[in-house]
């Protein structure tokens, strides 16, 4: 008999007094009636309070702000899918390699090594939803957001939102999400606790989260 | 439903192997552990930190109950359901590139991750931090089979550089204080500053250097998931460092060791258990990271995604209908940090690779209760009820204890035909309270307890198995008097109770 059939076969057997199903109270909040501005508010205090660095920037100011942010890196990444308009206030604006920083384009035709990768200075993504009560931006590999890769290696993580794209809870963006694509949530830079539980930002992943979020 | 329908003969449960039997019984590792003052220290400020944290996000939440209710029943719903679920999420995880292999106990899944390692030609794996793997012992028979597993998680990076064993779920090397990491580091990374300072942040940086290499040059990693949706045939890996993602997103293959019971029925069933995890975990809103994959995403990730589905005696917990829900627990080690006998024992003092309150339900039902070592383990608490009221999922741990007690005395009785002490003590206490008369006759002797305790009015050493009671205490001399005969004595007929005399009850003043 295979594993498979053996395994099964003792989970029937384990379960010969046929346990009822119980229907699952979900009296839980499944949705919010923040306002807007509430939402915005909540996502920025535990943003900051994970300390990822928080800009609020007006859509039309996107680029300007970028390009301050970026001011001394030498090399950037970016998903393919990035509006290019944001890029804009680049000097090596919708080039690859043509200038400070270099911008490099991460797409599926010229995927970046990981040794590539490491000698970047910061990626830049959009965001497929935030949660606004966990402090939770997500991810799930949209042209605009790019390979899980991208925003892993480099040391530097920029991530725009769009205010819209901000929910209060959980399930809110559960349902916004698709099971399939692969996805990354983050909720603040990477962090550890594991020395006599003092909090330190920075192990693996990027040690610098910045959010751009357009109003 | 067709699938959930047995037509077999029942089987008797197989039992599971690997990390999962202690090498001696509770009592005397507690014994030696309790000895151990450093460890008494980290875990007492480890354990109040994280419940005081928890205690904290969870208040800020209106609906956390609501949310415990509803992450119990998802729970039991999977258990209810199990095969269907399973066959489900086989379907779902397969179609999309993934190849799933099952493992009856932990022998043949440690074949298994071998044979898939050696398919590939590498000879070395990263790892990202998993109890699955933790309990099949995995890592040791890798060694064994010549394949290097390195541990990516700072804290199992620590535990595994010094050859020792984690000791909490959450924080495996709460055991060890920084100048501790600091020397283990100095000793065992090849290169290493010898300037290093025992600064957490620079220890940090120390281990994201000494294995930064092997994450960009690694071909193969090892990870363990959270949960797995039917539905989707989604699996999840939540972290805070990122070693998690540089594990499984940049090899080629990834093999995941998985729990037959970690199963979630539905994708939408995420949303409470991405909830009840952090909080109850790591006292956190949400953890710094959390990765969903479903098979094979072309493009991006590991290309060759592999699942081992793991019994190692999940069946024979499933066959045990109070037992059973210990299988809903998810890993959070919430019991762990509010439980009075875990906070001076420590987790080493549990032999398993689950400690904690959760450890001493769930390794026995695992293992067996009549495996020789862990049948102590359900004595390992005062049953005060602190985890059942911490559990996310709530799993009734105080009753499963009292069960398994239970199971054990029933295992024991089989084996012992002679009476035992405790059998002639109760057969002596069934007398004694029979009848008052007996009991006033016993009273009689209470002036030979003090006599007994000497002149420091106390009782050091108890013969027999009461013994037990004095290895760790004293007993204070029993009163001159019982309350029995002072009550007799008080209430003479016609004899009024004074008020404000020193015998009258305070409370009761007016």
């Amino acid at each position: 008999m295979s594993a498979r059939e053996d395994i099964m076969n003792r989970i029937k057997s384990a379960l010969r007094d046929a346990p009822a199903t119980p229907v699952v109270p979900r009296e839980y909040r499944r949705s919010s009636d923040m306002t807007a501005e509430q939402r915005l508010e909540q996502l920025v205090d535990r943003l900051v309070d994970y300390k990822a660095n928080v800009f609020l920037t007006p859509a039309g100011d996107a680029p300007a702000k970028l390009a301050e942010l970026l001011t001394g890196s030498t090399s950037i990444v970016v998903p393919h899918g990035l509006p290019e308009s944001w890029l804009a206030a680049l000097p090596s604006a919708g080039k690859d390699d043509g200038g400070t920083p270099a911008v490099h384009v991460d797409s599926p035709e010229r995927r970046l090594t990981t040794a590539e990768l490491d000698a970047v200075d910061a990626v830049v993504t959009a965001a497929a939803v935030a949660v606004s009560e966990t402090g939770t931006i997500m991810l799930d590999g949209g042209g605009d957001q790019g390979r899980r890769i991208i925003s892993l290696v480099p040391d530097r993580h920029i991530c725009i939102l769009n205010v819209d794209q901000i929910v209060e809870v959980l399930p809110e963006a559960i349902a916004r999400l698709e099971a399939s694509r692969p996805q990354t949530w983050i909720s603040g830079p990477s962090a550890t606790s594991d020395i006599e539980l003092e909090r330190v930002e920075g192990v693996h992943g990027p040690r610098t989260l910045d959010v751009i979020i357009l109003t | 439903m067709s699938s959930n329908t047995f037509l077999g003969m029942p089987s008797l449960p197989v039992f599971g192997h690997g990390n999962l039997n202690a090498t001696e019984a509770f009592p005397k590792a507690a014994h030696r552990e309790l000895g151990n003052e450093q460890l008494r220290a980290n875990l007492g400020h480890a354990t109040h930190t994280i419940r005081d944290k928890r205690l904290k996000v969870v208040a800020e939440l209106p609906d956390w109950e609501d949310m415990r209710n509803a992450g119990a029943a998802i729970k039991d719903a999977t258990m209810a359901n199990l095969p269907a679920l399973l066959e489900q999420f086989e379907a779902n995880f397969t179609a999309r590139g993934g190849v799933i292999h099952w493992a009856r106990d932990a022998q043949e899944a440690n074949e298994i991750v071998t044979a898939l390692i050696r398919e590939t030609g590498e000879t070395e794996v990263v790892k990202v931090k998993s109890m699955a793997t933790q309990e099949i012992g995995l890592n040791e028979y890798l060694e064994e089979q010549g394949i290097a597993a390195y541990e990516t998680d700072l804290a199992e990076l620590i535990v595994q550089l010094d050859h020792d064993k984690p000791s909490h779920i959450l924080v495996p090397a709460i055991h060890k204080n920084r100048s501790q990491v600091r020397e283990i580091f100095l000793r065992e990374m090849p290169v290493v500053d010898p300037n290093l300072t025992d600064e957490p942040a620079k220890l940090a940086e120390a281990a994201r250097k000494h294995l930064r290499k092997k994450f960009l040059s690694a071909k193969v990693a090892v990870s363990g998931a959270n949960f797995g949706l039917a539905d989707t045939g989604t699996l999840t890996v939540v972290e805070s460092e990122g070693n998690g993602r540089m594990c499984l997103t940049l090899p080629e293959t990834l093999i995941t060791v998985m729990g037959i019971e970690k199963l979630l029925p539905t994708w939408e069933d995420l949303e409470v258990f991405m909830q009840l995890l952090p909080r109850s975990s790591t006292g956190e809103r949400m953890n710094p990271y959390t990765s969903l994959w479903t098979g094979v995403t072309p493009g991006d990730g590991p290309q060759n995604v592999h699942l081992v589905m793991l019994d190692n005696g999940r069946t024979a917990a499933l066959a045990d209908e109070m037992g059973r829900t210990a299988l809903n627990c998810i890993r959070c080690s919430a019991c762990m940090n509010v439980c009075p006998v875990y906070e001076r024992t420590g987790g080493h003092a549990y032999g398993s690779t689950y400690p904690g309150p959760i450890g001493a339900i769930l390794s026995p039902l695992l293992t067996g209760i009549k495996s020789e070592e862990n049948n102590s383990l359900p004595y390992a608490s005062s049953l005060c009820g602190a985890c059942y009221d911490a559990c996310p999922v709530k799993i009734n741990i105080p009753e499963i204890l009292v069960h398994l007690r239970g199971e054990d005395v029933d295992s024991k009785r089989a084996k012992v035909k002679v009476p035992t002490q405790m059998d002639l003590m109760m057969k002596g206490a069934e007398w004694a309270f029979a009848k008052g008369s007996h009991l006033s006759l016993l009273e009689k002797g209470l002036p030979l307890g003090t006599l007994a305790a000497g002149r420091d009015k106390v009782i050091k050493k108890l013969p027999g198995i009461a013994g037990g009671w004095t290895q760790s205490r004293d007993i204070p001399a029993p009163p001159t008097q019982s309350f029995r005969q002072w009550w007799a004595k008080e209430h003479k007929p016609g004899a009024a109770v004074v008020p404000g005399s020193t015998n009258s009850p305070e409370g009761e003043q007016a």
